[in-house]
Parts: C-alpha cells; sequence; structure tokens
C-alpha cells in the first residue's frame, strides 16, 4: 500500500514535466484559444525611461490651473468642494483634509523644503511649482505596497491597478512627496462632468498620476503638458533627441527631495 | 460482541439504556414549527417557474449594424459563459501593461478569433453595443443573484455615444 519514494518523486517529476507543456498541449487541442491574442499597439507613444520638465520660467497661475484643470477633467479627479447635488456639500475642513489631487501646485519651501535660504529671489518663493507623482525611479510606493496594485512599469511609469488596491494607505505613508490621494468616500457625486470612456475610482482605493498612460497609449501626449502649451515638456529620457533630453541639456534643472534617493523624474527649470 | 468499557475504563457489562424517545411531542411538534417558519418565505413561489432572462439586444448600435456584422466579439455561446474570464483577462492585459519584470505579452488590442482587433475596454467596447445596461447585463445578473463591482468605477457608457450626443 501507499507509495515508496522513488515511486513519488518519479510521479511528481512526471507531472512537472506535463504542466511545463500544458500550454503547448492546450494548443494542439485547441489551437489559439489558450491566449486569444494580444497585440502590441501600432500608434502608442513608446518610451525607455518617461520624464517631465516644469520650465519654471514660463509658469504663471493662469497656466498652472489650465494644467490641473485639464488632468483632473480627464481623469475624472472629484472636486469634493462642488457637489453635482447640493445636498453633499461638506463642511470646509473635511473638503480640504480629503481632497485628491494628482496635480497641484506648492510654494518653494513646501515643494522643495530644505532648499530654501535666506535673500532668495522673492519671485522664486512665490512661484506656483507644479507638482506631480515623480514616477520615481526608485519608487518607495511599490517598494511598500503588499498586493502590488502598484507597480513600475518598463517605461518607467508608476502605474496604479485599482482593481488590486485594498486601500491599507502604504503607499501614502511612502511617498516623500504626498502625491497619492485615498478615497475616502465615494467620488462620483463630486465629479462634475464625467469624461467618457475614462473610469471613476471606488471609495477605498488610493489614486495618483499615471502620466496620462491611458493617453500614450492612444499616442496622445498627456493632458497637463497638452494645456501647458509647452511650459511643461514631456518625452523619453532615454532618447537623446527627445525635447525633455535637450532641455535638460540645455537648462539647469532640480528636483524634489533627491537626497531622499528615489530618483524623481519631474524636473524643474527654476 | 464487542467488549465494552465503562467509564472508569474498566471492562463492564453494556448498561441497558431503554429505547425510547422522551418528551416526543414536544420535539416532534417543534420541529414541525421549525420547518414551517423555516420555510415560510418559499411557499408563494411553489410550483411557479421564473422565466429565464431575455437580455435585450435591441440598441441602436446594434440596430445600426448589418445583419452580417451583427455578432459578438466571440460567439454567444461563448459569451454567455466566458465573459467575466474574458473581462479579467482584459483588465490584466491592460492595467498591467509593460509591468516591469513580468514577461507576458500585454496590451489594449484584442484580437477575435475572425482576426478582427478590437480595443479592450469594457465601457469603450462592450457598452458601445450593449448601451442598455439595465436590460442586457442587470436582467441576467439580477436572475443569477450575482453582483458585479464593475460599476463601481467603470461607466455604462462609451465614448461613441457620449460623442454622438
Amino acid at each position: 500500500m501507499g507509495m515508496d519514494r522513488r515511486e513519488f518523486i518519479r510521479l511528481a517529476g512526471l507531472s512537472a514535466l506535463l504542466g511545463l507543456g500544458g500550454k503547448g498541449a492546450f494548443e494542439i487541442v485547441r489551437p489559439g484559444q489558450a491566449l486569444a491574442g494580444f497585440q502590441p499597439e501600432g500608434k502608442a507613444l513608446e518610451g525607455k525611461r518617461w520624464a517631465m520638465v516644469v520650465n519654471m520660467k514660463k509658469m504663471d497661475e493662469a497656466t498652472a490651473a489650465k494644467c490641473i484643470e485639464a488632468c483632473h477633467r480627464v481623469h475624472n479627479v472629484p472636486d469634493f468642494s462642488a457637489p453635482k447635488d447640493p445636498k453633499d456639500q461638506l463642511p470646509p475642513e473635511i473638503v480640504h483634509r480629503t481632497q485628491i489631487k494628482w496635480i497641484w501646485t506648492e510654494h518653494f519651501h513646501n515643494a522643495f523644503p530644505g532648499e530654501e535660504y535666506e535673500g532668495m529671489p522673492e519671485n522664486v518663493k512665490h512661484m506656483p511649482f507644479l507638482v506631480l507623482c515623480n514616477h520615481c525611479n526608485n519608487p518607495p510606493c511599490v517598494r511598500v505596497c503588499p498586493t502590488k496594485a502598484t507597480f513600475q512599469r518598463e517605461d518607467g511609469i508608476v502605474m496604479m491597478d485599482m482593481h488590486r488596491c485594498i486601500g491599507c494607505r502604504f503607499c501614502m505613508a511612502g511617498c516623500p512627496f504626498s502625491a497619492r490621494s485615498f478615497n475616502w468616500r465615494d467620488p462620483r457625486p463630486y465629479v462634475k462632468e464625467v469624461f467618457p470612456g475614462q473610469p471613476t475610482r471606488e471609495i477605498g482605493v488610493v489614486e495618483k498620476c499615471t502620466f496620462c498612460a491611458e493617453r500614450l497609449a492612444q499616442g496622445l501626449m498627456p493632458a497637463c503638458v497638452e494645456a501647458s502649451r509647452g511650459v511643461l515638456v514631456f518625452g523619453d529620457l532615454a532618447d537623446e533627441k527627445s525635447e525633455v533630453r535637450q532641455t535638460l541639456g540645455k537648462y539647469f534643472t532640480i528636483r524634489r527631495k533627491t537626497h531622499l534617493g528615489t530618483n524623481p523624474q519631474v524636473y524643474y527649470i527654476v | 460482541m464487542a467488549e465494552y468499557k465503562n467509564e472508569f475504563g474498566e471492562f463492564a457489562e453494556r448498561p441497558k439504556v431503554p429505547k425510547k424517545l422522551y418528551d416526543a411531542k414536544y420535539i416532534i411538534g417543534g420541529l414541525v414549527v421549525f420547518f414551517v417558519v423555516a420555510s415560510f418565505t418559499l411557499w408563494p413561489n411553489l410550483g411557479k417557474t421564473v422565466p429565464a432572462p431575455q437580455p435585450k439586444l435591441d440598441t441602436p448600435v446594434i440596430k445600426k449594424l448589418a445583419e452580417a456584422d451583427r455578432k459578438c466579439i466571440l460567439p454567444a455561446s461563448e459569451m454567455r459563459a466566458k465573459h467575466m474570464q474574458m473581462l479579467i483577462d482584459w483588465r490584466e492585459n491592460v492595467v498591467r501593461t509593460k509591468e516591469r519584470g513580468v514577461a507576458t505579452a500585454r496590451g489594449r488590442d484584442f484580437v477575435a478569433p475572425d482576426g478582427k482587433v478590437y480595443l479592450a475596454s469594457l465601457t469603450n467596447t462592450c457598452m458601445d453595443c450593449h448601451s442598455n445596461k439595465a436590460e442586457f447585463c442587470d436582467t441576467c445578473h439580477n436572475y443569477a443573484a450575482v453582483t458585479p463591482n464593475c460599476w463601481g468605477c467603470h461607466l455604462e457608457s462609451g465614448q461613441t455615444l457620449a460623442e454622438a450626443k
């Protein structure tokens, strides 16, 4: 009765071999059905390392507002201060505390803490620094995510998979740039005009800028870059002829909190 | 006869227990009352059959299609059985495109067995034709008592429909 060790190892080995050939076997039985094919898309923008340059010399409040508006409109980012139904109105402190932002403005001392010094140019102090997810090369949010809901793509984009997000907010604790927002309530009643074809989010997930991965796949530039009319430069850092690379070579740029070692990929010309 | 040990572990004679149901009228009465109460909600539907749902296919987009083009991306029987698995595959392929360190081919284009290429998107592909969620999706889902949580985030009408409006 039972099975001796030799028999067990023989069976285990055989089943492992069968398992390895499983997909091949499936192909013989039902050709083309195992993975009804997915193809790489043709018109998509391809890059090895997406990066953005924010030209603060050209930036003003109006441009920044336009970028924010464009981003939040195409991604159905809720504005809790303006509900569709007046009875969903929230107290201002809740609106502020639970706000969701993909891209927003900060003053110098908040965007670049520790970099300010006495006697620095007054205009720099009050510039509206447009800040967003830095799509770091070494993203702490990806490292801490327990479900791999947030992950890094081959082209450097730090992406969110809302289907896997369990709302633990480790990534929010991990991100030194506060680029992530948590959905404390259902955002639907606060999305004034739903952008067609784009999903909203649900209560209990974290969201952030995705460098408009869905627009890149359609061959479009990110929404904020398009709205900025040349103030924001987006492109492939690995391509020496790209506009980002040219801009970075021409101007000296700074990045946010580089001492933390996350290697952010949003550059600022001041 | 098997040997019997008493509660002290000693061999003993099997005790004689009378084979009798004590308090039979309370127990049986209680059981009857329990089954009556438990099955109470089922009585109104006793003997009735709930007709199988007939998902409606008469949306404007489908009506506009030529008779030959009026088919889903897979045969209807397969769609009926596997659409959720297909949506899950689409989701993985679209959202996790180009994930670093994952070797599988992923993308946004779905190639149907007949060679036609579709954008893998619930809102922008499925719901473009099946714009009648209440009469198409919900009839079956309600009948089968399943509540897919797609609609918490995904919109019920696609891009082309919104543009047409």
